[in-house]
């Protein structure tokens, strides 16, 4: 039997997709259910002064209106940040109450204050504009760099400082830049994004009063996560007696991690009004309130000498947290980002200063890459700075400080188990011609071009994550994987993950490795997800963890279903269970002709016993059925790396810049699906060149969403992007037996520095923020025109 | 979207008898139906053109394209007489919005709305259109007033919009990357007697740029307008561009343009 592992098997969710079979939340309508419409805070930071909800009681098909006080009689818990941050000082981080219908005040524009409940959807919306709410608006923060010396905006945590921490050695670091030749220094901007999944958010929330169960259906990258955190943080029910389903779930990129108001408040007035209520979002709803990405500002060094050995880097960042601290709003600027913001050379000495600050604005949280695109761009634009004041060619600088022994002990936090940088950068120049490039650019200077080449090598840490240690840092949970691997008696089988999939094809891959480790024809194999009363709670999919951490609890629970298999035939065949050997399928004694198919030890399993036979097939002690369960907690987190190249080419009459070329050169260990990864690599990059190009998420000083629509936010498209040239090296992960790393994001973290290494290229080396619009590029061409000029 | 009257106009003159204050008339709804979506504008009746079979078609005389009101935006970017006649205008409508927009999108409900960086108005100012309504004929010249302003009056209808084939013409923008509006948008056109430069985006309306049509009278080649610098104080500005950006914008696509013709 032909190994499915590795090769390009078509995806089997691709017939519901593609026709339109898909059931996501918002396909999803139960009998008599109604329909919920938030009241939103129109102002980034106001007093609730009086909430006057008697018009819009008496508006037609009104069945219930509830705001903040009711969530506050009932007790119900607010959102949550899930890791505790410890200050340099060694204070812990100062977080405000969320709760999910604000009471008294309000801290970004869509911050709900109230929910109206109505038989139709209509009838809720003209009722919703008919709750009156007196507000007294106070001065908004919204300026990251700022945001310190704004006015408080929560009581209590002064200067608006969540927390001031330190990863790193202040004083190594002050003694390797006095030993440097020269200093390199960068102040950056990393964008805010908004994630702008596909399908918005929704939920619908069904109470049975006669059990007295919530069914909460969402729109979760993490259902049991959501159950566990609703239950124990937001008191809404005990969790027996929560049952939370995540459909089809279109796309995520971290946005779903995160329980949200919505869905607190309609499980917690389900049950009040004993009816279903359904909520889908609008596109301006999720622009709104759908946690945002990034949002940095940074002012990193690099201590260097004049052959381009590092000796040491520091990085002080301001990271803006958005009004609250939610889910992974905290560990993201932290470590997520800290540790990665060595990248991936040797620097003897280093540290990553993070303080975070709250503003008036959407909570800001883990989006695509999370904190490591941030690291990468500190590092690459830096790197690449380095190289043009060093005079050293950008690839040899990078190169001279690539680890060349692995296991790699990173500076900061990480011992990297397996990589080869140097094969990765050699490919990676060899797919880009990187050394025919002079040429092309002579091309774009004679049609009156700017032409810019641009290199960003990167690691990342994902497959998060070793619980033990993440615990250890302040992490609510542990970040293990649950599968369970359930034969039927006629041989197909069910995988139940905790993982979870919403796009990354999972119904596929997981299939693929199951096949492998069952001998089962992959058609016989289904996958289920996404609803907390199938399969063993889990921690869902994030941080590139599904087949790291989540194929791994299956391969461990197959590899239980074979041991329980070779015992089962030793027993049936009258051999010894170390005689006994698994080979596509097949059961076989060794040295002998005997064996048995897995299908025939299932169904043994299931009927142990014969007509007419006392003696059962199941050796003494052992249990009927054929099920196993397995958690897989990793050893460490998973570290892809890479080299990517772009080129760009600039029209200096508009400033627009074209991305000609783009080039990337992955390593992500072993590769199940190569299909499947390239699809992931495409939306990578997709949305890492959008950062770099395109995306921008911008308020203005009161606090005004001013890209609050797709006629303002640019989301990029098909036609911004060249034919992506992909390729791969690959070194096995040594921590986990399939060999392999994630690679959901590694786009996204790559190509912002590849990108705008190029478009500063291009532009003589002068520093330009994301995203490089046409604007700011056509004024950076007059500077160096003028600058051109002179010189001439 | 709040509750209205819909109703289906047999000819323009119901359609007018039908139009109140608070009425609108709809052909393919590419603004009315989102404005009224997003809670921007609220309508007690909407009056449905586009079965009115008078109003759809393309006529080419000799001098002049007549482009029926509801005729849509991929009609006329396919259309071969439209194409062998006026090239650059069939080469705008291909440029409005996208497949969806271009498949209902009508060329008088973008004139009719006159949004500040619509593509149709400045090829009725470079194309001396003239505007035929139920009423009256208007000249392009005349027609588009300020930002969403034209000179129709309550009730009236566009039923064509007539156009003047030019000897050369060619049409430039420079599309915003979100809402692929033109950020600026230039159509130049030689005609036997004059040389119009329309500018779309870059002011609150669409206008007719003496400064450059001159230069370009003097000599038409983008060498001759090729250093100008425009006055920005009137020009938009936007956290997409800047007054002084689009005033290169504007020089830069009308040199596109010149090479173009």
């Amino acid at each position: 039997m032909a190994s499915l592992v590795g090769s390009r098997v078509e995806r089997k969710e691709d017939k519901r997709f593609l026709t339109g079979k898909g059931r996501y939340t918002s396909d999803i309508n139960l009998a008599n259910q109604t329909y919920a419409i938030f009241v939103r805070s129109p102002h980034a930071r106001a007093q609730i002064k009086k909430l006057d909800i008697s018009k819009a009681q008496k508006s037609s098909g009104v069945v219930s209106i509830l705001t903040g006080s009711e969530i506050a009689e009932d007790k119900i818990g607010g959102l949550i940040a899930g890791w505790a941050i410890r200050s340099e000082d060694g204070t812990e981080m100062k977080c405000p109450a969320n709760p999910p219908l604000a009471k008294d005040i309000v801290n970004f524009v869509g911050d709900p204050v109230a929910v109206v409940i109505a038989e139709s959807l209509e009838e809720a919306k003209v009722a919703a504009e008919k709750v009156s709410v007196d507000y007294k608006v106070l001065k908004a923060v919204t300026s990251t760099a700022d945001a310190m010396d704004g006015d408080t905006i929560h009581e209590g945590i002064d200067k608006n400082l969540c927390f001031d921490w330190l990863l790193g050695d202040r004083q190594k670091v002050k003694e390797a830049f006095e030993k440097a030749d020269k200093v390199i220094s960068i102040d950056i901007i990393n964008n805010r994004l908004i994630p702008n999944a596909m399908e918005p958010r929704a939920c619908l929330a069904d109470y049975n009063s006669a059990s007295e169960e919530i069914t909460l259906y969402t729109t979760s990258q993490n259902p049991h996560l959501s159950r566990l955190i609703m239950s124990a943080f937001g008191n809404v029910s005990p969790e027996h007696k929560l049952r939370v389903v995540a459909p089809d779930v279109g796309g995520g990129f971290g946005s779903k991690i995160n329980v949200y108001n919505e869905d607190i408040v309609c499980s917690w007035a389900a049950k009040k009004i004993n009816r279903a209520i359904k909520w889908v979002a609008e596109r301006s709803e999720s622009f709104l309130t759908d946690i945002h990405g990034r949002d940095h500002v940074t002012h990193a060094e690099l201590a260097v000498t004049n052959d381009g050995k590092f000796l040491g880097f520091k990085n002080e960042t301001i990271a803006n947290l958005g009004a609250y601290a939610r889910v992974f709003g905290t560990v993201t600027p932290t470590y997520l980002f800290g540790p990665c913001a060595t990248g991936v050379y040797e620097i003897p000495a280093a540290y990553s200063n993070v303080k975070a600050v709250f503003t008036n604005t959407a909570p800001v949280d883990a989006y695509r890459g999370a904190g490591r695109p941030e690291a990468t761009y500190t590092i690459e634009r830096l790197v690449e700075k380095a190289s043009m004041e060093l005079g050293i060619d950008k690839t040899e600088l990078r190169m001279k400080n690539f680890p060349t022994a692995f296991p790699f002990k990173q500076t900061l936090v990480h011992t990297v188990d397996s990589g080869d940088y140097v094969a990765g950068m050699e490919k990676a120049k060899q797919m880009a011609d990187y050394n025919g490039y002079e040429a092309r650019r002579k091309d774009s200077e004679s049609r009156g071009k700017l032409r810019g080449i641009g290199v960003s090598s990167y690691f990342e840490a994902c497959g998060i994550a070793p619980s033990a240690a993440v615990m250890s840092l302040g992490c609510g949970v542990g970040l293990w994987e649950s599968a369970e691997v359930r034969f039927n008696p006629t041989g197909q089988v069910t995988v139940y993950t905790g993982s979870h999939s919403h796009g990354q094809s999972h119904q596929t891959t997981f299939a693929q490795i199951a096949a492998d480790e069952l001998g089962v024809p992959i058609e016989n194999i289904d996958i289920v997800h996404g609803d907390t009363d199938k399969g063993t709670f889990g921690m869902g999919t994030y941080g590139s963890r599904s087949l790291t951490v989540g194929g791994i609890a299956i391969v461990n629970a197959c590899k239980k279903i074979v041991e329980k298999g070779k015992r089962v035939t030793a027993k049936m065949l009258e051999a010894s269970p170390e005689d006994v050997e698994f080979k596509d399928g097949e059961f076989i004694v060794a040295k002998s002709n005997k064996k048995k198919t897995i299908g025939e030890i299932a169904f043994a399993c299931y009927l142990p016993g014969v007509r007419d036979e006392m003696k059962s097939p199941l050796p003494e002690g052992e249990e009927p059925g054929l099920k196993e369960t397995a958690f897989f907690d990793p050893s460490n987190f998973s570290f892809p790396a890479g080299t990517h190249i772009a080129e760009v080419e600039i029209d200096p009459e508009t400033g627009e810049v074209k991305l000609e070329k783009y080039t990337a050169c992955d390593d992500f260990g072993r590769i199940i699906n190569p299909m499947i990864v390239e699809g992931q690599v495409h939306g990578g990059l997709a949305q890492g060149i959008g950062q770099a190009l395109y995306e921008n998420a911008e308020y203005d000083e009161t606090g005004q969403l001013m890209t609050g629509s797709y006629m303002d936010y640019t989301m990029p498209r098909a036609d911004n992007f060249p034919e992506f040239n992909i390729g791969y090296t690959c070194t096995h992960a040594t921590t986990n037996p399939l060999g392999v790393k994630g690679c959901g994001e590694a786009g996204a973290i790559a190509a912002p520095p590849t990108v705008m290494n190029a478009v500063i290229d291009a532009l003589g080396g002068q520093e330009i923020t994301m995203p490089a619009t046409a604007e700011k590029v056509w004024k950076a061409c007059k500077n160096l025109k003028k600058s051109n000029s002179k010189a001439a | 979207m709040k509750d209205f009257n819909y109703h289906s106009a047999k000819d323009s003159k119901e359609a007018s008898k039908l139009s109140s204050s608070n009425s609108a008339f709809l052909a393919g709804g590419m603004t009315t139906i989102p404005s009224m979506k997003l809670g921007l504008a609220s309508y007690k009746d909407l009056i449905d053109i586009k079965n009115i079979k008078k109003l759809s078609g393309i006529k080419v005389s000799g001098k002049s394209v007549t482009i029926g009101a509801t005729t849509k935006h991929v009609e006329v970017a396919n259309s071969k007489e439209v194409k062998k006649a006026i090239p650059s205008l069939a080469n705008l409508a291909e440029g409005i919005g996208d497949p969806q927009v271009r498949n209902r999108g009508t060329i008088g409900g973008s004139v009719a709305n006159n949004d500040p960086s619509a593509d149709y108005p400045s090829a009725c100012i470079a194309l001396n259109a003239t505007i035929h309504t139920n009423d009256r004929k208007i000249e392009a010249s005349k027609f588009f007033k300020g930002m969403f302003e034209t000179a129709l009056k309550k009730g009236e209808l566009i039923e064509a919009i007539e156009f003047q084939i030019p000897e050369k013409s060619s049409y430039q923008k420079h599309p915003n990357p979100a809402s692929r509006y033109a950020v600026v948008g230039v159509y130049v056109a030689k005609h036997k007697k004059d040389i119009n430069v329309a500018v779309t985006g870059a002011k609150p309306c669409v206008y007719n740029d003496r400064d450059l049509s001159k230069a370009l009278s003097n000599s038409f080649s983008s060498s001759s307008i090729q250093n100008m610098e425009l006055d920005s104080s009137e020009m938009n500005s936007d956290i997409h561009a800047s007054a002084e950006y689009r005033a290169s914008l504007v020089v830069t696509q009308a040199k596109k343009a010149v090479d173009a013709c």
